[in-house]
């Protein structure tokens, strides 16, 4: 690795190790989260494909009253019949935490209670199509409120998904790696310099050792000196 | 927090007309780039939660759509129009399939 540019001290060690701790503690962390929610992922996907499926052909038939109501009306009648709807639609959102994702839930109310009172015209003017038509499209908008919510719930977790995959990705292949080879760094140049400064004791204690036999040489031969120059 | 959100539908007339007796915010577009402004200024006033848009229009609206794509509100939502379903409210699904897991696993 080439970024080490770290002090080989005991404090950085100390720091770099606490560093390494939390690193691996959050990638441990952070693996479980991806797991759970790649779990949850992966049920909201397969529910938005099945209701997705049916809902698109729900709303072909829809559309395909329509298309015959219009055929069988004139496009002013068609439209002033749908011009001033009854029906109304309030619609509430709170939001669930999955995994920390805040996904939306949809409340619906509709002013009318009833489903069979919903048509906003007159029955005389108007083709029996275009019942069937109002009818179809309000059963298949339930379906459409839910798939919207767990359409959207399914966007934001991919989203979070690819967020906690690059962080984890992140951790395991740069930073912890880095973290490692910093701290083997710093064990090492401290090692070397333990050895550096055992030696360099050794050497120290052996200069002053040399000198101090040699003194005591020096001591002995003037004793000597002195005994041979007192008894000749 | 009980605010309440309208519904929006926009696509072309014929797509969005039925959905105005059921009590939705119909706006019949007929370009893309109507269907563009439109988007941009339901989603600027924050009184949309859920915007359908038909396929025919998201075509040629992409950028918009993934501008949106992750903000929790709007959530818009793809439905066939008159001429049927393009695959792209399907695709959209498989695109993030992919983005989440790296590759295509379903």
């Amino acid at each position: 690795m080439a970024n080490i540019t770290v002090n080989p001290t005991r404090m950085e060690l100390t720091r770099l190790k606490g560093k390494l701790r939390t690193a691996q503690r959050g990638h441990k962390l952070l693996k479980d989260k991806r797991d759970e929610l790649m779990k949850q992922f992966l049920d909201t996907v397969r529910e938005v494909r099945a209701l997705r499926a049916e809902v698109e052909e729900e709303l072909m038939k829809v559309h395909k009253s329509f298309t015959v109501a219009s055929a069988l009306m004139s496009s002013e009648a068609l439209e002033q019949a749908l011009l001033y709807p009854k029906q109304s639609v309030e619609l509430t959102q709170t939001s669930k935490n999955i995994m920390s994702v805040n996904v939306p839930v949809y409340h619906f109310q509709t002013k009318t209670m009833s489903d069979s009172d919903i048509y906003p015209y007159g029955f005389a003017a108007t083709s029996g199509e275009l019942d069937t038509a109002v009818d179809a499209l309000g059963r298949v908008f339930r379906k459409m409120l839910k798939l919207a919510e767990i359409e959207k719930s399914a966007q934001l977790m991919a989203e979070e998904i690819e967020k906690t995959r690059r962080r984890v990705n992140a951790l395991e292949y740069v930073m912890i790696p880095n973290t490692q080879e910093a701290i083997r760094y710093i064990t090492m140049k401290l090692d070397e310099n333990d050895r550096a400064t055992t030696t360099r004791l050794m050497k120290v204690k052996d200069m002053i050792l040399k000198e101090a036999i040699e003194e005591k040489r020096a001591a002995d031969a003037r004793a000597k000196e002195a005994f041979q120059a007192q008894n000749p | 927090m009980a605010t309440t959100y309208r519904i929006a539908v926009i696509g072309d007339w014929e797509s969005v007309m039925g959905f105005r007796a059921i009590g939705l915010d119909t706006y019949p577009v007929t370009s893309a780039a109507e269907g563009k402004e439109r988007v941009k200024e339901l989603a600027k006033d924050g009184e949309c939660a859920v915007i359908y848009l038909t396929e025919q229009l998201a075509r040629e609206m992409s950028d918009v759509l993934n501008h949106y794509k992750d903000e929790l509100r709007p959530a818009i939502i793809l439905i066939p129009g008159r001429e049927g379903s393009l695959g792209i409210g399907r695709d959209n699904i498989q695109r993030a399939i992919e983005r989440a897991v790296g590759a295509d696993i379903l």
